[in-house]
């Protein structure tokens, strides 16, 4: 009996260890964006520790900053050019990828998902060096043809994934009951392609939302939001940035739970029928 | 077991014989993968109305011959009939064939009405015609109260009837089963066997059933195509399959039965349990003996004129309900297997067995494949 309760003591003091630990853990991954979240209402501006007398000035002086909505705006509109065309060559390489049988397909392969590892500044520069041969003038355009063709991989990976989990046998069924090649794709291969295809897009869009290094070395005149804030900080920080960083923090974290959710969803549906195909082969067995 | 079959195992292949062309001609259909022969010189003709089941083990090629048929892979050479049209050169939404896929392939994304309806909506049917036939075909098979439900929200069963409706719902002219069974448990299944049977009465439709279980190729079909290897060792009725296996293999495959090697001269067959007269040319044949042939000759019994007549000792009982298999070992190397219904018989007891001549079929030796 004795020594059950030391054992239940040395078990509790260990969980003790471990509960502090988790904390630490989480507080040097969250403690920053806390921090940050924190000043963007806080009077005095960035000095001060504790903060006090809470405001909402910053957020007043952010959205009467035409600048900073400028940017906004140019990003909004990158992210959206960016998932476009990331999508409209992800999606076609990701079929290819499942169905097609081609020489070089395992080096198609490398190629597509390469950018996902490749640094930023690489890709930046190499982009660079390729429009100015070509002769563009960098502009947003140029930046969201760079993001585009960086996320390639990021559409391509999702939507393969998806196609690896649809039941070949549906679409065999589709072309069985009269559907021809194109209805089915549209029929059934699409509609089982709509949550990757949605994850992908959302995931592009934020990835777009918030790239800098890419960015930097294809801007023209105008500022994508991360690259305008990153000029005002070399003047120097103000709670305004705060502001705006706690918005975009806001907008990354709805969009990330979004794409969680839909991914959930999707795996949800694919485990139930991984279960009825494991029945299904015990009741054969 | 036969006894429901019987009748319509008789005008299957009264209609073979007789003047109406058969609704499906496989001829000389020939399947490689690669340097893999999966299916040589097939040729079977389908009747109107009849009830075909490909039988055979995993691997046999009876797979891959029915999705040849419903047009997801082509022959690598041969052709395939239906009335006057080739169908290889058609792609599979020509076909009026459907298909009862083994997982049975509903769309996760439709309803069960929906997944119904496809066929009639791709073929821009009316909608009123397209609610009309879906009811229809739901009622036929007892789904109706589940139309509106997703798929994943049915059981297996139920999912198979769905899968059912989705194919009779086109009315095909020919409807292609792949082992739509073998996902049930064996009390659904044994009720399902029987339903689709009846079903398949009713509407007339030809049906193509794959099935590696020869006691439901058994229960259901009209005539049997026994698959082994990719060849076609056998097409009879249950019946005739059972009775007058043309080969040692269908003579295993299909229920138990003893094979003897004899050796036949001048018309009489020589081995170890006996000789008797038959009519084949000299050498080694092999005769295939059915455990319910031979009978157990009680002690101080007589036999029946002509019998084949051996002594053997019991060496292994196996209870089967109504019946019960024995092992007798009548010498070193012959021991038979007899269906007994008494249970009489005790283990090590020395007793004496009988069978008749003609009940001993001669078989073709099958060759050994790999």
């Amino acid at each position: 009996m004795e020594l059950l309760v030391t054992r239940d003591a040395a078990t509790a003091e260990r969980s003790h260890w471990l509960l502090l630990h988790c904390v630490a853990v989480f507080a040097f991954l969250y403690l920053p964006i806390a921090i940050l979240v924190l000043y963007s209402f806080n009077g005095e501006g960035v000095g001060g520790f504790p903060p006090h007398r809470l405001t909402l000035d910053w957020y007043r002086t952010l959205f009467a900053d035409e600048p900073i909505w400028d940017s906004v705006l140019n990003s909004l509109e990158v992210a959206l050019a960016a998932m476009a065309i990331s999508l409209a060559f992800g999606v076609p390489a990701a079929l290819a990828l499942d169905r097609a049988q081609f020489p070089g397909k395992a080096l198609f392969r490398r190629l597509v998902l390469l950018p996902l590892i490749l640094p930023g500044i690489i890709t930046g520069l190499s982009l660079l060096m390729l429009f100015n041969v070509a002769g563009m003038k960098l502009s947003l355009l140029t930046i969201a043809l760079g993001h585009g063709t960086a996320l390639i991989s990021v559409a391509t990976t999702e939507v393969f994934a998806g196609l690896q989990k649809l039941d070949r046998a549906q679409e065999e069924a589709s072309l069985d009951l009269g559907a021809n090649y194109w209805q089915t794709f549209w029929r059934i291969t699409v509609p089982n392609l709509k949550l990757p295809i949605i994850g992908a897009a959302l995931l592009i869009f934020t990835l777009s939302l918030d790239e800098i290094a890419v960015s930097f070395f294809l801007i023209g005149r105008d500022n994508t939001l991360p690259l305008e804030i990153w000029g005002r900080l070399r003047r120097g920080i103000t709670p305004e940035i705060n502001a705006v960083s706690t918005v975009i923090f806001g907008f990354s974290l709805i969009a990330i739970v979004l794409w969680y959710r839909l991914r959930m969803r999707g795996e949800g549906a694919t485990d139930a029928g991984i279960e009825i195909v494991e029945v299904a082969e015990g009741g054969q067995a | 077991m036969g006894l429901t079959t019987t009748s319509l195992s008789a005008t299957a292949t009264a209609t073979n014989s007789s003047a109406k062309p058969p609704l499906l001609r496989v001829r000389n259909l020939a399947k490689r993968f690669g340097k893999n022969v999966v299916l040589r010189d097939i040729s079977l003709d389908v009747a109107e109305g009849e009830f075909l089941t490909i039988l055979g083990e995993s691997g046999s090629g009876k797979t891959t011959l029915l999705r040849i048929i419903a047009g997801f892979e082509s022959a690598s050479s041969g052709e395939l009939w239906m009335g006057e049209e080739q169908l290889g050169r058609q792609p599979p939404y020509r076909r009026r064939v459907n298909t009862v896929f083994q997982h049975y392939a509903l769309f996760p994304h439709l309803t069960v009405e929906q997944n119904v309806g496809y066929g009639l909506r791709v073929a821009r049917r009316p909608e009123t015609e397209i609610a009309a036939r879906v009811e229809d075909a739901l009622a036929k098979v007892k789904m109706t109260a589940h139309a509106k439900a997703k798929p994943s929200k049915i059981s297996g069963g139920q999912q198979q009837r769905v899968a059912l409706a989705r194919a009779l719902v086109n009315r095909p002219r020919l409807l292609l089963l792949d082992e739509p069974l073998s996902a049930l448990d064996a009390n659904l299944r044994r009720q399902m066997q029987v339903e689709l049977k009846s079903l398949q009465r009713e509407v007339g439709i030809s049906f193509i059933f794959v099935t590696h279980d020869q006691e439901e190729a058994m229960v259901m079909s009209d005539r049997i195509a026994l698959l082994r290897s990719g060849e076609l060792e056998q097409v009879a009725t249950p019946r005739e399959i059972y009775s007058q296996p043309a080969t040692a293999y269908v003579a295993q495959f299909i229920g138990h039965t003893n094979l003897l090697k004899a050796d036949v001269q001048g018309g009489i067959a020589r081995c170890v349990a006996g000789a008797w007269p038959v009519e084949a040319a000299d050498g080694v044949a092999l005769f295939s003996l059915r455990p319910e042939n031979i009978r157990v000759i009680s002690p101080g019994g007589v036999g029946t004129a002509g019998g084949v007549r051996v002594r053997g000792r019991v060496r292994h009982q196996a209870f089967h309900g109504a019946t019960e298999l024995i092992r007798v070992e009548c010498s070193e190397n012959l021991a038979l297997v007899v269906r007994t219904s008494s249970g009489a018989e005790a283990m090590e007891e020395e007793i004496e067995l009988e069978f008749s001549p003609t009940d001993a079929v001669l078989v073709r030796e099958s060759a050994e494949r790999i």
